[in-house]
Order: C-alpha cells, then sequence, then structure tokens
C-alpha cells in the first residue's frame, strides 16, 4: 500500500514538472480563464448582478477545463503516443498511475478556482465564499464527473490531430448553455431544459450558492445528485472503453 | 527450476476477428539464450511477441514466461522483463535522465541510472528533453527504460529497424553487452544480418508459422555468404549469377568487357536479402508438399 502511494506520489511530481515545463498547458489552464475574467468583468463593470453570476460561472468552467478538457487531451495524446502502451509494461500498477494523474489535476483545479475566487473578491466585490464546506464538495463531485467524462471522451477520440475539434464540440455549447456567461434561468425555455440536463449547470448552481447567494446545501442536493449521475456515466464508459493502445489503420 | 526455460510457447494462436495472425507457434528459449524471431512483416513477429509481453490474449495455447502466465500481466513478471517496443514515444518534456530515474522508482532492485545511461550511449545527451531527441537517441532511450529495472528477460521488437548502420552497429554492441551479462533476450527482425550476428537461434516465421529453428549457421541462413552479381548485357537483357567469390566472378566479367570493349551497365553485387532466403525456403518447402501429395 505504501508503496503503491509512493508510485502514486512520485506519478504526481513528475506530471506536476511536465505541466510547467509546457507552456501551452500552463497558458490554457491559467491565463484563459483569467483572460475571461478580465474580459467579462470589464464588460459588466458597474453590474454586480452580472459580476455575481459570471464569477461562479468561470469557477465552473474552470473545473471543467482543468479536467474534462486537460484528461480528454492528454490521454488522446498519451495513447496515440504509445506512452500509455509502454507504461503498461512496466511493474507500475495502473491505480497508482491513474491516481497521480487525478491529484495533478485536482491540484489544477485548486490552484485555478484560488485564482477566479481571490479576484471574484478582490475586483469583482463578489465576496468570499460563504459556506466552503459546501465548495468542497460540490467541486469534489465536479471534479471525479467532469474527470471520468474527459476520460470517457478521449474513448471516442480517433487521433490526436482531431482531439481539439471533438472537445471543443462539446466544451464550447456546454458553456454557452450552462450559464457560464450569463444567467441560465433567463434563456429561452428551450435551451433551459437542455441546459437542465448538463451537470455544468447544477455545478455552477451548486458553486453560486456557495460563493455569492448564500443559500442552505439541502436546497441544492439536487444539483449534487445530477452531478454525481454523470459522474457514474462516465466512470462507467471511461473503464468500458479504456483503451492502453492507439486504433489503427 | 534454473533449467527451465525463460520462454515456452506450446501450438500459440491468436486470430484477430477472421484474421489468423499466430497459427500454431511452438518455440522454446533457454535463461542467457539470445532468441530470434526473423521473418517478413505482417509474419505474426509482433503478434507472437505481444501475447508473451502480456499485451495481447491469446485465442489458444501454452504461454510460460519465466514460469509465469504473462496473461494476467502479474507485476511479479512484468519486475523482471524488460520491452522495448516496435515503437512508442514518451513523455516529450522531461529529460533523459529524469526519465530513466522515474522509470528505475518502478522496480523492486534497478539497475543504477549513470551505469543504464552509459550502457545505452545516451551519457551525451542526458539533460536533453525527450522531444529533441534524434531517432537513434530515441530508440537508445527506449533500451535505457527497458534495461534500468535490471530484468532477466528482455524483448526487443525491431530494435534498429530504420537505424543507420552507426547506429546500428552500437545496437547490436547493446544487445551483445546484454548476453554477457546472462541477461535472456528474445528479439524479432526482419534483418538476416542482424538475426545472425546476435542470436544463438532464430526461428523463421512466416504467415503466423515457423518455418525452422535453429542456429543461423545451420539454417540455411549461411547462404547469405553468397552474393548476386547482376549486370546488363549486349543485348540489353538483366543477367545475374549467385556466387561465394564475387572477387572471381568480377575478374572474369570486367576483363571479359574491356577485351571486347563494351560496358557493364548496371552491375552490382549484392547479398541476397532476407527476402530471397524466404523465397526460396517457402517455395522449396511448397513443392516438397506437394511432391508428397502426388
Amino acid at each position: 500500500m505504501s508503496d503503491a502511494l509512493a508510485l502514486t506520489w512520485r506519478q504526481y511530481r513528475l506530471e506536476r514538472k511536465m505541466f510547467w515545463r509546457n507552456p501551452s498547458a500552463a497558458f490554457f489552464n491559467f491565463v484563459l480563464p483569467l483572460l475571461f475574467l478580465a474580459l467579462f468583468g470589464a464588460i459588466f463593470a458597474g453590474s454586480q448582478k452580472d459580476l455575481n453570476v459570471i464569477v461562479p460561472g468561470i469557477a465552473g468552467m474552470s473545473v471543467m477545463t482543468t479536467t474534462f478538457v486537460a484528461l480528454a487531451m492528454n490521454m488522446v495524446f498519451l495513447r496515440e503516443q504509445g506512452v500509455l502502451k509502454r507504461l503498461r509494461g512496466t511493474p507500475l500498477p495502473s491505480g497508482a498511475y491513474l491516481a497521480g494523474l487525478a491529484a495533478h489535476a485536482v491540484t489544477n483545479t485548486a490552484i485555478q478556482l484560488s485564482i477566479v475566487i481571490g479576484f471574484g473578491a478582490l475586483l469583482f466585490g463578489v465576496g468570499l465564499p460563504d459556506d466552503w464546506f459546501m465548495l468542497a464538495v460540490f467541486v469534489a463531485a465536479g471534479v471525479v464527473a467532469f474527470a471520468a467524462l474527459g476520460v470517457a471522451l478521449s474513448h471516442a477520440i480517433p487521433n490526436f490531430d482531431s482531439a481539439p475539434a471533438y472537445v471543443n464540440a462539446i466544451f464550447l455549447p456546454v458553456i454557452v448553455l450552462s450559464g457560464v456567461f450569463y444567467d441560465a434561468d433567463h434563456a429561452p425555455l428551450f435551451l433551459r431544459d437542455v441546459a437542465q440536463a448538463l451537470p455544468l449547470t447544477h455545478l455552477i448552481d451548486g458553486l453560486s450558492a456557495a460563493m455569492v447567494t448564500g443559500a442552505p446545501f439541502a436546497d441544492h442536493v439536487p444539483d449534487l445528485v445530477v452531478i454525481l449521475l454523470w459522474g457514474v456515466l462516465g466512470i462507467v464508459l471511461a473503464v468500458r472503453g479504456f483503451s492502453w493502445e492507439a486504433r489503427r489503420g | 527450476m534454473e533449467s527451465a526455460p525463460a520462454i515456452l510457447v506450446r501450438d500459440l494462436h491468436k486470430s484477430y476477428g477472421s484474421v489468423h495472425a499466430v497459427r500454431g507457434i511452438d518455440f522454446e528459449v533457454a535463461r542467457g539464450e539470445v532468441f530470434g524471431l526473423l521473418g517478413p512483416n505482417g509474419a505474426g513477429k509482433t503478434t507472437t511477441v505481444e501475447v508473451l509481453e502480456g499485451y495481447r490474449a491469446r485465442t489458444s495455447g501454452i504461454v510460460s514466461v519465466l514460469g509465469h502466465d504473462p496473461g494476467g500481466r502479474p507485476r511479479a513478471l512484468r519486475e523482471r522483463v524488460g520491452i522495448v517496443l516496435q515503437s512508442s514515444g514518451t513523455y516529450r518534456h522531461v529529460t533523459v535522465r529524469e526519465l530513466v530515474t522515474h522509470w528505475a522508482g518502478f522496480y523492486p532492485s534497478p539497475r543504477n541510472v549513470d551505469e543504464v545511461i552509459m550502457l545505452a550511449g545516451l551519457d551525451e545527451s542526458q539533460d536533453v528533453r525527450a522531444r529533441r531527441l534524434s531517432g537513434g537517441q530515441a530508440r537508445r532511450l527506449d533500451f535505457a527504460l527497458a534495461l534500468v529495472g535490471d530484468p532477466e528477460l528482455i524483448f526487443l521488437d525491431e530494435p534498429t529497424t530504420g537505424f543507420d548502420p552507426a547506429a546500428r552497429r552500437a545496437a547490436w554492441e547493446t544487445i551483445r553487452a546484454l548476453a554477457e551479462l546472462g541477461k535472456t533476450v528474445l528479439l524479432t527482425t526482419h534483418y538476416l544480418d542482424e538475426a545472425q550476428a546476435l542470436c544463438d537461434r532464430v526461428a523463421i516465421v512466416k504467415d503466423g508459422r515457423i518455418l525452422a529453428v535453429g542456429a543461423p549457421a545451420q539454417l540455411g541462413v549461411g547462404a547469405s555468404s553468397r552474393y548476386r552479381v547482376s549486370w546488363r548485357d549486349e543485348s540489353g537483357e538483366q543477367v545475374s549469377r549467385e556466387t561465394d567469390d564475387p572477387t572471381a566472378l568480377l575478374h572474369q566479367l570486367t576483363s571479359a568487357a574491356l577485351a571486347r570493349g563494351v560496358g557493364l551497365d548496371d552491375l552490382s553485387v549484392t547479398r541476397p536479402s532476407l527476402e530471397d532466403v524466404y523465397l526460396e525456403l517457402t517455395a522449396s518447402g511448397d513443392e516438397a508438399e506437394q511432391g508428397s501429395v502426388r
């Protein structure tokens, strides 16, 4: 057990090291959400109501980029490059490997959320979260669901060249529909129905309650249930379709 | 236990859907032996090796690697085996030394990282990030990562394909060094000279079957000592002759041509390729079979 933990820790440290050495990964993970925050902050400057929507919205988006987007792209790349196949031939247990990857993604989520929450409080008058526990619970559920869904999506992507197209075809509509940039309650009815089925909508609702509105946790348990259902689906698909090898032909 | 073979394969079959890639292969590899699977592309060499490495489930047959069934990929086995795959990338933003050190952490009693880097011939590029390595250096890194766990058995799937001659000789030296350390090596190749230079025994594989097994010299693989001399004669026809003594034949040809004041267009001296040996081996096999039927 301690051996598995040690291997997880080593893998985690390697992932961190590689992440910081890859400028484009670091950019997409940290600069992009900050840029979004700055842009929308400027657009909505003076309207506290809109700022109160955008900060939890960007926080939810951050969870999705650091887990779903990052893992889908990364898994396709590692599979295509043959890194997964090479690792499979070593004694490294796949559990320790995946735990190291997951811990790396969680670290990115935590860093990014801190940045978003910090900027929200300092510059946009959103204030620090009222309910840290609720925030942690929703972030944890979001990380599990989106990480699993990201790995599941990677199975459907044929090669790395097409990965950005596949990922963005899902990511972009989801962030728009789920109300990252506006209050989803003000969207047309048919879009609202679609949005109600998506996990990010419910993650943002939960984050909004914990960070801004101060609504009680009990009111948002259904949101948590939807996220966890997506998590279960994601885990099933991620495990079932898992392939360490690139498809040929 | 010590005398048990490192690898034992009995009546191995492997199908992918309707494609029957391996059709009943038998062989044994003794401990400390360098054994080669020699054959053209698509012969079933890689499939066979990947079954032994635990990457693929066999369709039927008995397989034992260091006393384990590789099908279940037991960790105890993975700790004692080193694998050089036919082609596989690695983490790009990490240096050679960092990668070898990371890999060493996977194994219970790894070799010294500096030693492995030296053995693989990477001492000059140990601080280079993997994505900046040349093709030859990347292959050396494959060797280093396969060796750092101090494996008893090493799988090398076409270890020198795409190498220039110098890189090839260097890789051969590394493989010979492994043999001297008493390691068991199973390699696949489609180069005749490679099998001849490295292997204690060779199995010639074609269409998922083994055509012959034995020491390279006994296998008619020695046929490679023959040379093929070919040229275009005065009527413009391509002529070729095989000889054990190309010097004498060339002397005859050129002096005759000079005496007649004609050229020898497209003159070349080649060793028969593996392809030629195969064609011979398989063609004669087919004839013999047909002969016995009739």
